[in-house]
């Protein structure tokens, strides 16, 4: 079958069922996208289908097949994404296995909502768990982000 | 004037110098040599450790001996070396050490990383290094120059002598040819411009891009992924195993059979999954297959009422209780698992002269003479690359080297390149848990309400029992990390009469540190049983700690700091009540006031003042993301952790069933850094401890009613 990854092409050999997770870390060689559950629980594997976030643990590869997907590697050229310069800007990160997972969520709710309270911050991040306890300031940042796009 | 150091007379290590290509530092520790090394340990002119390497180009390549695991020494230990080195800190890069002798714990003679140490034990080695290497590109520019090494300057990486001016990569080759100085040249700490101001995370721009590597990552020629199908109780045997349907998985090469259990072995994750959801396999469940949380918590229970290892005696804490009316408490706390983000992982590759692991690891020494031992190698043929750790949290660190040793046996086992990849629910049931913890508490009050006489009885496995670090922590019965924050609590000064006592039943079930080790039960029973006996005196909780830390008075200065900011006593909205906690751990005292409010019959946390005194601060913003850490990894195991067994079977499984504090139930948290002059302490993992008792007191003032266990139900 065929991914359409970050704006290219890929030739995969993968078993109908096989998460999109896995086909893009194993098979296509991408490894930005983490494994954290397995069942859609900890967000950590979140990518953007046709812009929207999903979690790529649990939708098979078969089913996206053609689509445009876009993992943490595609977000920018060069970790220019308003929500990379944020999470920079604020020292987000810890020890940053969930951070794919939390950027891609960020980029697509900034994305959706230009302005988002912190209600709609609660609503689309929650998905996202970090052990490390990075939430005060990612919440921040997703605000600093929205502040960084608007310009 | 500069402190002049001479490297003979460092207490806890010995140093000297050797040099290599480009400019390496190398400084040895015969400590470690000793301890981690029975025999063959290279001797110190001869070891190419090195923490700094300058390149050609200016690039300042700083070997971390440390592993990585969000705590935050990527960037604190390269900043301490910078201080002195005085080079371009935009040139700073960071690798992890590989395993070898020059880069074990100053302190612990192994290479590891844990116990909330990782600072204050590079703190020195780091300065030396980073003034040595200072030193010998100096006297390379001065040579060349031919002036006094004492007439130049040096300032972000550039040397300058008059209107004459070298960049530290012009002369690092220079440099290296030359001898490493016996004295080298410290600043004086009014002169920093680095530590205790911070910098920001050199690890970020990798971990925003998708581009930093965990062990989950890794890729090597011909590598096959495996997973593990492991026994379903603790202390099950294997009896029978079918590997037919597992082999007619597409993807899948091999299935052997490991100490641990049966290796499915496949092209790819997901063949390998498939696989062993395929495989058959018979299992004797032998006695773990009535073990049951509920009843060990009874085993407990009984336990308590008998006489313990005695941890701590004064006067006579019996007779005193017996003769007044003490009040009496017993909490609880369940077994928990460390869940990291990134499940446990390990690549193996093996070959004619050696091993490569890649791993994200704690415990380099320990897992590279593990390993060692089953492939008939000697210790410096492994080589252990860390990687990135997607959590730690201890589990990470093993005396056991569960993990690792799996991995090689299946590699020996197989003759393939293999990574072995757990699940979330591998994790979840592996074991290797918090213990769970009974305490039996006692204390008669005099007739001002404070404590005349105190009994705490600890009941709960020990984990270093059977392991080799029983020897230096296990004494007369009484391991020293199922007491620590109950034996030497601050408040025993005050209370003449008391007595702490340990009983430490055995299961099958594996246990292990987790963040804030003993002190993760003892905090939370001590703090809230204080904040009982306050109650019971009708003073108000602040002013009760007070009174009691008086003879304290550094963490007298550290609760108040949290109080004041706080702004304990003012009003609170309806609804909301606030609760403190001060312990220390770790050689730092951490102080928490929350404000809690109840909602839909569950607590919530809104805020969170923490007031920390580690010493010295080196990086203020890494020790704020450590308190901000700290708290939360406590507060998701306060509010919701719990791994319990019936029928042998662990019942949880993953984080529906294990959940952990998400973005919308965080608290606002706010940190107050209360550096001193005290001896530097840690801050890895003293900001988990007190957050139980400070929202447990939180909801009793708030509700009347004072829980004793944990997670917190209200219902």
């Amino acid at each position: 079958m065929k991914l359409l990854v970050n704006g290219k092409e890929h030739e995969i050999d993968a078993p109908a069922d096989m998460p999109l997770l896995w086909a893009l870390r194993d098979l296509v060689g991408l490894t930005g996208t983490k494994f954290g559950c397995g069942m859609a629980q900890c967000g950590a594997c979140t990518v953007h289908l046709d812009g929207q976030p999903i979690r790529s643990c649990v939708m098979p590869a078969s089913a996206v097949a053609g689509k445009a997907i876009t993992t943490i590697e595609g977000l920018s050229e060069d970790i220019t994404h308003p929500v990379q310069k944020a999470w920079a800007e604020l020292d987000v990160v810890q020890c940053g296995y969930c951070q794919s997972g939390q950027i891609m969520a960020a980029a697509a709710l900034i994305k959706a909502k230009p302005k988002p309270t912190d209600a709609d911050i609660d609503a689309a991040m929650s998905g996202n768990l970090c052990r490390c306890g990075t939430y005060q300031r990612i919440r921040a940042a997703v605000h600093r982000a929205a502040e960084l796009a608007s310009k | 004037m500069n402190a002049v150091v001479d490297s003979s007379r460092r207490q806890f290590l010995k140093s000297t110098a050797t040099l290599a290509a480009g400019l390496t530092i190398s400084l040895y520790m015969p400590l470690a040599a000793r301890r981690a090394f029975a025999q063959g340990a290279p001797k110190a002119a001869l070891d190419p450790n090195a923490f700094v390497h300058i390149g050609s180009d200016d690039s300042v390549t700083v070997l971390l001996k440390h592993s990585e695991m969000g705590q935050g020494v990527w960037t604190t230990l390269p900043l301490i070396l910078a201080e002195e080195l005085d080079c371009d800190w935009t040139q700073v890069r960071v690798e992890h050490a590989p395993a070898l002798p020059a880069y074990a714990h100053t302190a612990f003679g192994m290479q590891m990383t844990g116990g909330s140490t990782s600072t204050w034990e590079s703190y020195d080695q780091m300065r030396r290094a980073g003034a040595m290497a200072r030193a010998m590109l100096v006297s390379a520019a001065a040579q060349r120059w031919k002036v006094k090494p004492e007439d130049c300057k040096v300032e972000n990486g550039v040397i300058t002598h008059a209107d004459q001016h070298l960049r530290y990569g012009e002369v690092a080759e220079a440099a290296a040819k030359l001898p490493a100085p016996a004295d080298v040249t410290l600043k004086n700490a009014k002169d920093f411009a680095r530590i205790g101001k911070g910098a920001k995370r050199l690890d970020t721009p990798l971990k925003i891009s998708g581009r930093a590597e965990f062990g989950i990552d890794v890729k090597r020629p011909d590598m096959f992924v495996a997973m593990v199908a492991r026994p379903p109780v603790f202390g099950a045997k294997l009896k029978t195993f079918d590997a037919t349907k597992a082999k007619a998985i597409a993807g899948v090469v091999d299935v052997v059979q490991v100490p641990s259990g049966v290796a499915v072995i496949a092209k790819h994750t997901w063949a390998a999954k498939q696989g062993r959801d395929a495989l058959v396999a018979d299992w004797d469940l032998g006695a773990g297959a009535s073990l049951s949380s509920a009843k060990l918590l009874e085993d407990y229970r009984k336990l308590a009422a008998t006489p313990g290892a005695v941890a701590k005696t004064a006067g006579d804490a019996a007779a005193k209780l017996k003769a007044g009316k003490p009040i009496t408490a017993e909490y609880s706390v369940p077994f928990l698992a460390h869940a990291p983000m990134e499940p446990l992982n390990c690549t193996v590759e093996i070959s004619k002269d050696g091993c490569d692991i890649w791993t994200g690891t704690q415990f380099q020494t320990v897992d590279q003479m593990a390993a060692a031992q089953i492939l008939g190698m000697k210790p410096e043929q492994v080589r252990i690359h860390t990687t990135f750790l997607g959590g730690g949290f201890g589990r990470r660190a093993n005396p056991t080297s569960d993990f690792v040793t799996e991995a090689v046996q299946v590699a020996k086992a197989s003759g393939k390149t293999v990574k072995v990849q757990w699940t979330r629910e591998d994790d979840i049931h592996g074991g290797y848990y918090r213990p769970m913890w009974l305490s039996a508490m006692q204390a008669s009050l005099g007739k001002d309400g404070y404590p005349e006489a105190w009994s705490h009885t600890v009941v709960g496995q020990s984990i270093l029992a059977g392991t080799p670090f029983a020897a230096m922590m296990v004494k007369d019965g009484i391991d020293a990390t199922s007491v620590e924050g109950a034996a030497d609590v601050p408040y025993l000064a005050a209370i003449p009469d008391h007595r702490v006592e340990l009983h430490s039943p055995t299961s099958p079930i594996t246990v292990l540190w987790w963040r804030s080790v003993g002190h993760s039960h003892t905090a939370f029973v001590t703090e809230s049983f204080i904040d009982e006996l306050a109650a019971a005196a009708k003073i108000d909780p602040l002013a009760y700690r007070q009174k009691l830390l008086a003879k304290s008075p550094e963490h007298l200065a550290v609760l108040n700091r949290a109080a004041e900011a706080f702004g304990w006593g003012k009003p609170l909205p309806k609804g909301h009540a606030a609760g403190l906690a001060v312990h220390e751990s770790f050689g730092t005292i951490v102080a928490q006031v929350a404000e809690v409010s109840v909602e839909e019959g569950k607590p919530r946390v809104h805020r969170v003042v923490c007031a920390i005194d580690p010493g010295l601060v080196v990086n203020p913003d890494g020790v704020r993301a450590q308190m901000e850490s700290g708290i939360v990894y406590g507060l998701s195991a306060a509010l919701f952790g719990a791994i319990t067994l019936k029928d042998g079977k662990v019942e949880q499984s993953n984080f529906h069933n294990y959940p952990a504090l998400r973005l919308a139930q965080m608290p606002h948290i706010e940190v107050v850094l209360a550096g001193s002059d005290r001896k530097m302490g840690g801050a890895g993992e003293p900001g988990t401890p007190p957050i139980a008792p400070a929202v447990g007191n939180a909801l009793f003032a708030l509700t009347g009613k004072r829980l004793r266990s944990l997670p917190f139900r209200l219902a």
